[in-house]
């Protein structure tokens, strides 16, 4: 792994205090889940989850057809949309916008597509201010930082990190009680709402024969964006999108449910263009941004784009035991968890992080509860194979291939692995069954590693074969 | 004429934890198979597989399926073996419809231990005794590759003088994941004294899984905190009177 | 154009050519359960009531009215449009506002008012949610900006849940620009996971079933 990563895993794992607080807060979100996909809650939960799978399965192997029809779709409705190759077209789109209209001011609801393309920075370097609005990404926002996990933007910060920050950045007096701390961000953002004159969001589905953005949320954060300011923009991945208004009835029923283990969340908007004749409010104008930043490139590979199937629930990073330990930041690139272990390189290529895709013990946690069925481990160990022929090629990591290598000669050839076994037994087998340290030599690489953590087995004097081969007088 | 077992120990009990073997041996006896051990054996491929080298990987599953061709059952005891041979192969040898069929043939004809005790020899009571306070680790390759949950508890109930407690988080990983117990030790090493706190608050004495890996992984966590609880594999358990 | 070289990128990741047919889609997966109404209020009120929201079934449409008035104790109220709400005498109550014509002024209302009265297209029984389609008579803003939301449902409207909404309305929103489902009070837990009511939405919310 790069030694970022390797930085970054060994920061928190010398913060205790940050890895309970996290642990806690997954445990609850996993609780939360539990509860609502039991047979009692939700009978159909596996019906609906293969349902979910084959419906995104075969919208994106026919991509080209969903996209050309939810296009038509909006525009019948009024709409316009904007097909984006890059985030940088995405930012120029923005800007041409609100130069159109004189806008200065854009609230934006949650969207990790915009993150992805780093839409804030871009529209700050255009002189455009773009205020977050979601009460943890509002927050998190003023540390400058990353969103720490896709539900629970803020999950790693206290009461008292937010008091910090709001005083310091808002100039308000210090407030500790949480609920207050609310009310202060309601009043502030309530004023952005209301003068804004863009209002980004981005969009959990999008629906190809009605031409609709639908957003879920608790907060009312996405439906005062999408309501208040006279122009609407949706950012969003083209592969949000699904076949059918109807089609909502499988994944608004599995959305929630594993992301905060809810029913329903408060506020489901479907959003199908501007404000229609004889409405009083809504926007005038309405755009949808189809951003492919890459996702064709994922499509091309029929095994591992299932990558593009997920939702957007958090449900993968509350239930992995790595996330639970090294947290949303100790990930390279926007998304976190298992998920984004998979988007990762295949957006950014193999070498970006080559460690990423082996930061996992392959529980199969992941897979067990996602949602649209997404096979993340196997994903997971085709691109740790793709990691390895990229350092292949580069020349990169000889050592390691070149073990393995002999390794597999030794498991091939009996009697070499048989040698080592003795030859290990004869170095280090002893009375006890398990050592604290090895000696000297040995205590190097991958044996080292182990006996950081935990006490080593030793070899045992007589290996499972030889035992055989004694009881059964054989070669002696 | 009794049922002939063959046995794929795995590497890891062959060369660290024969008594695992040993008790497997005992056990598969006691119900009246005749028991063999195909000395050409060596290892599954796994750490290869897992580790992203998969040339090296197929060339062991090859010596892998080349060894125990001819048998009728192959018992091992450890379900992430077993998920390999099972689920893994076919992909590994993408490409060689040749191997590929083999693997799926074998595939019908390997068994982890407790399901093969459980659905091929039919019994819960294999007649052990067991005075203590166990609880059971519920290892990731068994439970979700291949559904291992019930059995093992089931045959555990049956042990006499034993009591069987649950950890609140058996299901969560023990941290081992093969070369992810050496690359990212801190995190590997964290989620092991997870484990170990749930551990010990059930009051066990001994923990038991149906995987060495997992055992290894705690026992040797266990003895780095200064926890008085060992590990015992399910055949060890089985196997004693 | 932008819009040839995405569609572009995508036909030829998945092998497809323009106009290139698609698979056939199974039919839509809607699992409806017939219920009485009785038991439709029943599961309603546990569901809204267990979101922190307040449930009323008034006898009338004179008991509404009066159950509204109650809330509002002559505070100022934003009402929809909605002919129900003048039918029960809603927006003739003091200080309650409707009729309105002009986006800015009813926007400046909604900002002020502490209490936004709407009715409901339709309601959903299981999960305890009011379902708001905008049109000259339902607004955005009264169910959205004011701290409290009053909405009047009539019993009729009550559906079992959301596959007999998405059965029934094919999508609402060719000739609406909004179909919103509001299920309970307005809420977030992203600070230390303590749950606040009403942090952008109403904190407060009240179905009134006619």
């Amino acid at each position: 792994m790069s030694a970022i990563f390797d930085e970054k895993i060994r920061k928190v794992a010398a913060e205790p205090a940050l890895q309970r607080k996290v642990y806690a807060a997954t445990g609850r979100l996993m609780d939360h889940r539990r509860q609502a996909v039991t047979e009692a809650a939700l009978p159909d939960y596996q019906e609906l989850r293969a349902r979910a799978h084959e419906l995104k399965k075969h919208t994106l192997e026919h991509l080209d057809h969903y996209l050309e029809q939810f296009a038509a779709s909006v525009e019948r409705n009024g709409g316009q949309v904007i097909f984006c190759e890059t985030g940088d077209e995405v930012a120029d789109f923005l800007t041409g916008l609100s130069e159109r209209r004189g806008a200065r001011l854009l609230v934006k609801s949650k969207s990790m597509t915009s993150e992805e393309i780093d839409l804030n920075e871009r529209l700050e370097r255009r002189q455009l201010e773009a205020v977050e609005t979601d009460l943890g990404e509002f927050i998190v926002q003023m540390t400058g930082e990353r969103p720490y996990h896709i539900v629970a933007p803020a999950m790693h910060l206290s009461r008292h990190d937010v008091a910090d920050l709001f005083t310091a950045k808002l100039g308000v007096p210090r407030e500790e009680v949480i609920e207050a701390q609310t009310m202060i961000a309601r009043r502030v953002l309530r004023e952005k709402f209301l003068q804004a004159d863009i209002g980004i969001s981005g969009a959990n589905f999008l629906v190809a024969d009605s031409g609709a953005v639908v957003l879920v949320e608790n907060e009312g954060n996405a439906r005062l964006t999408t309501s208040a300011p006279p122009v609407h923009v949706a950012v969003a991945g083209i592969e949000k999108l699904i076949p059918r208004a109807q089609d909502l009835a499988v994944f608004l029923k599995l959305l929630g449910r594993s992301a905060t283990g809810q029913a329903l969340t408060s506020y489901t908007s479907i959003l199908s263009g501007p404000r229609r004749e004889g409405e009083l409010d809504g926007p005038e104008e309405f755009y949808v941004v189809l951003l492919d930043g890459g996702r064709s490139k994922l499509l091309a590979d029929a095994e591992k784009r299932q990558s593009l199937y997920c939702i957007r629930c958090g449900a993968c990073l509350n239930h992995c035991p790595v996330y639970r330990k090294i947290g949303g930041h100790s990930f390279p690139w926007v998304y976190s968890g298992p998920i984004g272990a998979i988007l990762t390189p295949q957006f950014q290529g193999p070498l970006h992080e080559p460690g990423l895709p082996f930061a996992s013990s392959l529980c199969g946690a992941c897979a067990e509860v996602c949602p649209v069925k997404i096979d993340i481990p196997k994903i997971l160990l085709e691109l740790r194979a793709e990691v390895k022929e990229a350092e292949t090629r580069a020349g990169a990591n000889r050592l390691e291939r070149l073990a393995f290598q002999m390794w597999a000669w030794a498991m091939t050839h009996p009697a070499v692995y048989e040698l080592g076994g003795v030859l290990a037994a004869a170095a280090l087998a002893g009375q006890e069954e398990y050592v604290r340290e090895l000696p000297g030599l040995v205590n190097a690489g991958p044996a080292k590693a182990w006996a950081s953590q935990r006490d080593v087995p030793a070899p045992a004097a007589q290996s499972f074969r030889d035992w055989w081969r004694q009881r059964r007088g054989g070669r002696a | 004429m009794p049922a002939r077992v063959s046995l794929f120990v795995t590497c890891l009990v062959d060369q660290l934890f024969p008594k695992v073997g040993i008790a497997m041996v005992e056990v598969l006896e006691r119900l009246g198979y005749r028991v063999d051990f195909p000395e050409a054996q060596t290892c599954c491929g796994q750490p290869a597989f897992n580790s992203g080298y998969w040339a090296e990987a197929r060339a062991v599953a090859g010596h892998f399926l080349d060894t125990f061709r001819a048998c009728d059952y192959v018992v091992a005891p450890s379900g992430s073996c077993i998920a390999m041979v099972t689920r893994h192969y076919h992909d590994l040898f993408a490409g060689d419809p040749a191997r590929q069929a083999e693997a799926a043939r074998l595939a019908d004809r390997v068994w982890e231990f407790s399901r093969f005790l459980l659905e091929v020899a039919r019994v819960e009571d294999v007649g052990a005794r067991f005075d203590g306070v166990v609880t059971y680790h519920d290892s990731c390759h068994a439970l979700r590759e291949l559904g291992i949950k019930e059995g093992p508890r089931r045959l555990l109930q049956q042990v006499r003088g034993l009591e069987l407690r649950e950890m609140e988080i058996a299901e969560e990983c023990c941290g081992f994941g093969g070369t992810f117990s050496v690359k990212f030790p801190e995190v590997s090493g964290g989620m092991a004294r997870t484990k170990i706190d749930s551990i010990l608050r059930t009051g066990a004495q001994t923990v038991v899984s149906i995987d060495s890996s997992c055992l290894m992984q705690l026992e040797g966590t266990l003895r780095r905190a200064g926890a008085p609880v060992r590990t015992l594999h399910l055949a060890e358990v089985l196997a004693r009177r | 154009m932008s819009r040839e070289r995405v569609l572009g990128n995508v036909r030829r990741a998945l092998g497809r050519a323009p106009g290139q047919a698609v698979a056939p889609l199974p039919e839509p997966r809607l699992r409806i359960a017939p219920t009485p109404l009785g038991e439709r209020l029943r599961v309603m009120r546990t569901a809204i009531e267990r979101l922190g929201g307040k449930f009323y079934e008034a006898a009338s449409p004179q008991d509404a009215c009066r159950y509204v008035a109650e809330r509002l104790a002559g505070a100022e109220a934003v009402a929809s449009n909605a002919p129900l709400l003048a039918e029960c005498g809603i927006t003739a109550l003091p200080n309650v506002r409707a009729g309105w014509t002009d986006p800015a002024d009813l926007r400046e209302a909604c900002a002020r008012a502490p209490f936004g009265i709407t009715c409901a297209d339709f309601a959903l029984a299981d999960t305890g949610t009011v379902v708001l389609l905008t049109s000259r008579e339902e607004f955005r803003l009264p169910s959205l900006l004011p701290p409290c939301h009053l909405a009047v449902i009539p019993r009729e409207r009550i559906l079992s849940g959301l596959d007999e909404l998405l059965a029934r309305e094919p999508l609402p929103v060719e000739s609406r620009s909004a179909m919103v489902l509001i299920t309970g009070p307005s809420r977030t837990g992203d600070i230390e996971q303590i749950l606040v009511r009403g942090v952008h939405g109403p904190g407060e919310i009240h179905l009134i079933v006619v």
